[in-house]
């Protein structure tokens, strides 16, 4: 049995008190990554964001159910949503470096957490670009502007950045979407090595990525009422081969999405 | 076969030619643009005109009073019988006044843009930012006497020797005035930071204050910076506040409680007065506009190539 991380329970968010998933229930678990496939606007990335509770950032979203950290509801009373983003990190569909050095995208996480210790911060930029893959094409830039790299090193210090609050979780939608096929490649690679240590949580419109990369798949599907619900979980290799549900076959043999 | 074609080809050839209606056309198109040209070039040779005036005046001042008297001499008395010719007073009075102005706009004003575009609820902001936009509106002829007759004697509770015309009523009036264009200013340029990088930095744990402090304000900076050089222009050009609640003492001082005199009101004095045209005394306001006019215009291409650079930060 594998070790669980995160999970949901009859999870559904409203945006100005219209459903836009519903009755989510879904177990991540520890060290793998976990695919959450399906057609635009199933909502894969309103799933995503209830994981680091971004959706706290949207006025009129709403959220039911429980979203089971560690065994902690993190939409509990007590919970500190600054403590809950550190220790599950997230990476955007578009690169979003800020436009500072390099140096100090990664060292941004730690500075706000007060670490000041510049021998410290050295260790943990450096640690974090070596994690990313990155370190060798930036070692001897690190304080030239992040806007000067390309989309696909944007990307990766990007990952590095949500490394350095050492997150025991990293939440990626669509990470590659924005970047040209060897771009990709890198960052599936390199999600495969973060797997080591890392849970895994990617959100792709891109079944052939899921299927390369991941240990998990959730199958995610709007019905006419335009309401998300989770068609299917497990195991990667059975959801792209042996799919229980008519609906998961059809999506994954193109016939629809 | 050959012919048919030749006479096919000959029917498409006439269609290609201007026909009456197509030169009228190409006219008219001509005619607007000169038109919009036109419209473009009037502030273009109003501003010339304007700087050909100064000079064309200026240079006989300064045929007779030498441009080293005219930046160091302590005292500035072309309407007495002792004349001294130094523009340091009134330099020191515009500094005085812009001094007091922007020590109060730049920060409320920055304060106030932050609150509007990081803090306040959509709602809020739809009402505040028009509000605020309201102060710009006002004449500032009613911000002379508010500062006259009601900041002056407010702060004469507070202040006792506080006189009647003094640069610091003036120049927290002016600062009110100015905090709505510098608000203004900086909101756009922080409401236009990518809500991205807002999400990014949340997804890092940074607080609100943090994402506001560590992110949105550095990325929004030179924009920032710009509205701040804009705004002392503006409170270096301002005249009704000054020429009302400022005083017409051209004396070298930094004391904000005393009355002094500012380039622009010296002009507006002169202006009104019944100096004769044509003197020297006369021509010393052409001589204090143009210092004015350089001073302002160094600011506003310092706050333009700011607010170019600014634009060049995301792709």
């Amino acid at each position: 049995m594998e070790e669980i991380v995160l999970e949901t329970q009859n999870l559904t968010v409203y945006y100005n008190g219209r459903p836009a998933i519903e009755g989510i229930s879904l177990r991540i678990p520890r060290r793998r990554i976990t695919a959450i496939i399906g057609p635009s606007g199933c909502g894969k990335s309103t799933l995503l964001r209830c994981f680091n509770r971004m959706n706290d950032l949207i006025p009129s979203a709403r959220v039911t159910g429980r979203v089971l950290f560690e065994g902690v509801d993190l939409y509990g009373p007590d919970v500190d949503v600054v403590e809950v983003r550190r220790r599950i990190g997230m990476v955007f569909q578009k690169p979003n470096p800020f436009p500072k050095s390099i140096y100090e995208n990664v060292a941004f996480g730690p500075r706000i957490q007060g670490i000041r210790d510049r021998r410290r911060l050295d260790e943990i930029v450096e640690r974090c670009l070596r994690a990313a893959a990155l370190w060798d094409e930036v070692k001897d830039k690190l304080h030239q502007n992040a806007l000067t790299l390309s989309g696909g090193q944007q990307q990766r210090l990007c990952i590095a950045r949500a490394l350095a609050t050492e997150p025991e979780v990293l939440l990626m939608d669509e990470p590659a979407s924005a970047l040209d096929p060897i771009a990709t490649m890198k960052i599936e690679d390199l999600m495969r090595e973060l797997a080591r240590e890392y849970t895994i949580v990617i959100v792709t419109h891109n079944m052939q990525q899921a299927a390369r990369v991941s240990d998990y798949t959730a199958f995610m599907l709007a019905g006419e009422d335009r309401v998300g619900r989770l068609i299917e979980f497990g195991p990667t290799q059975q959801i792209f081969t042996r799919p229980r549900d008519r609906r998961t076959e059809d999506y994954i043999t193109g016939r629809f999405g | 076969m050959g012919l048919m074609s030749r006479s096919a080809a000959g029917i498409y050839a006439a269609r290609l030619q201007r026909g009456m209606a197509t030169r009228w056309r190409e006219w008219g198109e001509l005619a607007i643009q000169g038109l919009l040209l036109f419209a473009a070039m009037v502030s273009v040779f109003t501003t010339l005109g304007i700087v050909a005036v100064l000079v064309i005046e200026a240079v006989p001042f300064f045929q007779q009073v030498s441009l080293i008297e005219f930046l160091t001499d302590p005292q500035w008395t072309p309407l007495f019988a002792q004349k001294h010719f130094g523009i340091l007073p009134l330099v020191a009075g515009t500094f005085l006044t812009s001094a007091v102005a922007l020590a109060l706009a730049m920060p409320v004003g920055l304060l106030s843009a932050i609150y509007l575009s990081e803090y306040a609820p959509a709602r809020v902001r739809a009402i505040l930012k028009p509000a605020l936009e309201v102060l710009a509106g006002i004449p500032t002829v009613v911000y002379g006497y508010f500062a006259l007759l009601f900041v002056t004697p407010l702060l004469k509770r507070v202040i006792p020797d506080l006189e009647t015309f003094n640069a610091l009523s003036a120049g927290l009036t002016m600062g009110i005035m100015i905090i709505p264009l510098i608000s203004s200013l900086s909101e756009d340029a922080l409401y236009a930071v990518p809500g991205s990088l807002r999400e990014a930095a949340y997804a890092l744990g940074a607080t609100r204050l943090e994402v506001a402090l560590r992110v949105v304000i550095p990325a929004a900076l030179s924009g920032i910076v710009a509205s701040f050089i804009l705004a002392a222009s503006r409170a270096i050009g301002e005249t009704m506040i000054v020429a009302i609640a400022a005083g017409q003492r051209p004396i070298l001082t930094l004391d904000p409680r005393r009355a002094i005199e500012t380039m622009t009101a010296y002009i507006v004095q002169v202006s009104l007065g019944d100096t004769p045209h044509g003197t020297l005394e006369f021509r010393t306001i052409f001589a204090v506009g143009l210092v004015l006019f350089l001073l302002t215009l160094v600011f506003n291409l310092i706050a333009l190539r700011i607010i170019e650079r600014y634009r060049e930060v995301y792709r």
